[in-house]
């Protein structure tokens, strides 16, 4: 049971689906404008590496994250070059950038630090540290909301607040403002967004700058909240399974925040299960608990559990009538 | 004015054109790195073409970029993006290994072999079956399923490799080294023809055997009634619907024939070089078969070009790390991303200005002939 639902999981589940919901809503302001981002994971990891290296260099955690939101911001505009512009196709330069910033960062890492792609170990101020939230001493004596505050919401990194608050932001964009509409409508229906005056592309790319702030914001937290510092492939997929989680929330905020949720805890328990003899079952095979975040994307998306049915325009160049 | 390129500069200028920029940005990260490009350049071509073991090398990993290129391209002609490519390669091993941990104690290697084959192309097809049969018939995005797949698969084979195939006592998760009958020839006699030797290079049978698949995926596509069906399903669904042609039917078996040509790159490494699975035994070649389709234009000829241009960055790039230790293998996976982008995302990038090129050229020989005239 400890393992299933102790604090400990609960935890790291929280800390584990920070990056995955700030990507999956980055994905989803791409996406909600008619934008593929199959790029998720690169930008993160790019970001995850300007983080590390600016941090660094500057001893100073904040620069590391503006750092990382610019470098994010950059690639999420390659993408609108490419894909708005020059009408290219989306998914093929996505999967550009994801191969292009992992070789370059290795590289540059390597020229740079001489540490084999790594960025030096980031100490004290370098880091973004846990914060409590105030009057944990308060209530921590009370049953449940005691255990509730100050053992499961209180402590975490400040961009773990800022990603769970990105939720109802999100949400009040999307749903309650003209902008949210526009870009809505962008993924629907451009040709209907163009006859009312409104220009396609300048909106599209409004929505990937959001994209890359907040891929931005999930690599600074993979460098220097959930690690210290930048490692070879450190994304390990995440940005994949942030757009898993995209799918799997059917391109809603708040649905998003609780499939990355599910995902996280599903990578908390897969990490705490290994090598865990269980009686009765044995030893759960940690593979099959790590594919299974795929495995109920693939069965959504075949839509036995309900039907995912991505933005109609998505991953169509809008070409302008003549 | 016309808005067409003539067929040249479509198939092989342009392509040349976004090949170059692509090599240029490469050699200003090079520049960024500290290092002279045009000498990392000439160490590059030295290492993969300057010695006989360096050409076996590069025709050893074009081997594996040829497969998973045609893979990537049969998908392609179909309008369907195939980026599982590197997954289906993962579960042929699987089929592979079923054929050679067998029967390579009962059997010689010609019988083994082409098991093998068989085996790899049947698994790589069965993992590509329900992707394709999810697209085709609940419209889920292809991409996004292949994608999963191919963490599936590495999840299944981490787990097939601890748990199931790894010889007891062994810590390391790879399977046992396959007999002599459960390995794939070498192909020295070919180097020793022209005086040469393989010096160690794993160049096998595989490279043959990839060239003539290479010819089968030209004669599907360009010389058989199912080739057209699929064309035609590629470039307009809605027409080929209307014309009779069954959309679930034929998306279904073109995937499975990419699934197969994928399983079947895992022949060249597993049983043509380590004679064994190993973890991780693909090294992104399948993705590798994105970068050649893309630049090889989805033709089999030019994916064979691009395969070997790839296995001399693959064995180019291993030399150069040695002389310019601040470049590293992932070198190559920036060039490969930076050969997607241009070759591919921002292929028609400067198709408008060589289009105003052209017509101005034509458009000055017609005004000369109206003058002469």
């Amino acid at each position: 049971m400890e393992v299933l639902f102790g604090l400990d999981v609960l935890n790291s589940t929280i800390r584990l689906s920070t990056p995955l919901l700030l990507a999956a809503l980055a994905g989803l302001y791409s996406e909600r404008a008619g934008i593929v981002d199959i790029g998720l994971e690169g930008k993160m990891l790019g970001a995850a590496f300007a983080a590390g290296a600016a941090a660094s260099v500057a001893g100073s955690a904040w620069i590391g994250l503006f750092a990382a939101v610019v470098i994010s911001i950059l690639l999420s505009m390659l993408h609108g070059f490419a894909s708005i512009t020059a009408r290219g196709n989306q998914i093929v330069s996505g999967v550009a950038i994801n191969f292009v910033v992992a070789g370059v960062a290795i590289l540059l890492g390597q020229t740079w630090f001489g540490l084999g792609g790594k960025t030096p170990q980031l100490r004290g101020a370098e880091r973004l540290l846990e914060i409590d939230l105030p009057g944990i001493e308060l209530l921590s004596d009370i049953p449940l909301i005691g255990w509730l505050y100050s053992g499961l919401l209180s402590g975490h990194g400040i961009l773990v607040y800022v990603a769970f608050l990105a939720v109802p932001i999100t949400w009040w964009i999307l749903f309650r403002t003209r902008f949210g509409l526009r870009l809505r409508a962008l993924g629907e229906n451009p040709a209907a967004v163009d006859t009312a005056g409104i220009s396609v592309s300048w909106g599209r790319y409004r929505a990937l700058v959001i994209c890359g702030l907040l891929c931005g914001i999930a690599g600074a937290y993979l460098a220097l909240g959930l690690s210290a510092g930048f490692v070879k492939d450190m994304t390990a997929g995440k940005g994949f399974i942030a757009l898993a989680a995209l799918i799997f929330a059917k391109w809603k905020p708040v649905n998003v925040m609780f499939a990355a949720l599910l995902f996280g805890y599903l990578e908390a328990v897969g990490i705490r299960m290994q090598g865990k003899i269980f009686p009765v079952i044995g030893e759960v095979p940690v593979a099959m608990i790590q594919a299974l975040p795929y495995v109920l994307t693939v069965v959504l998306l075949a839509g036995f559990i309900g039907k995912a049915i991505p933005p109609k325009a998505s991953g169509i160049p809008y070409v302008k009538e003549r | 004015m016309k808005n067409e390129l003539p067929k040249w500069a479509d198939y092989i200028l342009l392509p040349l054109i976004n090949l170059t920029v692509a090599f240029i940005v490469a050699g200003m990260v090079v520049m960024l790195v500290g290092e002279n490009p045009f000498e990392a350049a000439y160490i590059l071509v030295r290492g993969a073409f300057g010695y006989g073991g360096g050409i076996a090398y590069t025709m050893y990993y074009a081997t594996n970029f040829i497969f998973t290129g045609l893979s990537v391209a049969v998908a392609f002609h179909c309008g369907l993006f195939n980026i599982g490519s590197e997954g289906q390669a993962i579960i042929g091993a699987l089929g592979v290994a079923l054929a050679a941990l067998t029967l390579d104690n009962l059997m010689p290697w010609w019988i083994v072999f082409p098991l093998a084959i068989i085996g790899s192309a049947l698994f790589g097809a069965a993992w590509a079956f329900i992707p394709a049969w999810l697209q085709a018939k609940r419209g889920s995005h292809i991409v996004i399923t292949t994608i999963m797949f191919n963490f599936i698969a590495s999840s299944i084979m981490v787990y097939a490799l601890v748990e199931l195939l790894k010889p007891a006592g062994s810590m390391a998760p790879q399977t046992r080294t396959f007999e002599q009958a459960g390995q794939i020839p070498k192909l020295d006699w070919l180097f020793e023809l022209f005086g040469s030797s393989l010096q160690g290079a794993p160049l096998n049978l595989s490279f043959f055997l990839a060239l003539i698949m290479a010819f089968l995926v030209w004669v599907l596509i360009w010389r058989t009634r199912f080739g057209y069906e699929l064309r035609t399903t590629g470039t307009n669904p809605t027409a080929a619907v209307y014309a009779g042609i069954p959309p679930v039917k034929t998306i279904v078996i073109t995937m499975l024939i990419s699934g197969g040509l994928a399983g079947m790159m895992a022949l060249n490494p597993v049983m043509g070089d380590q004679a064994r699975i190993e973890l991780d035994f693909t090294a992104g070649a399948g993705f590798v078969g994105i970068a050649v389709a893309l630049m090889g234009r989805s033709h089999p000829l030019g994916i064979i070009l691009a395969a070997i241009l790839f296995g001399m960055l693959y064995q180019g790039g291993a030399e150069l790390s040695f002389d310019m230790p601040n470049i590293s293998r992932d070198m190559i996976i920036a060039i490969q991303g930076l050969v997607i982008l241009f070759a591919g995302a921002l292929e028609n990038l400067f198709r408008p200005s060589l289009i105003r090129l052209f017509s101005r050229f034509s458009r000055d020989s017609d005004n000369t002939l109206a003058e002469a005239a």
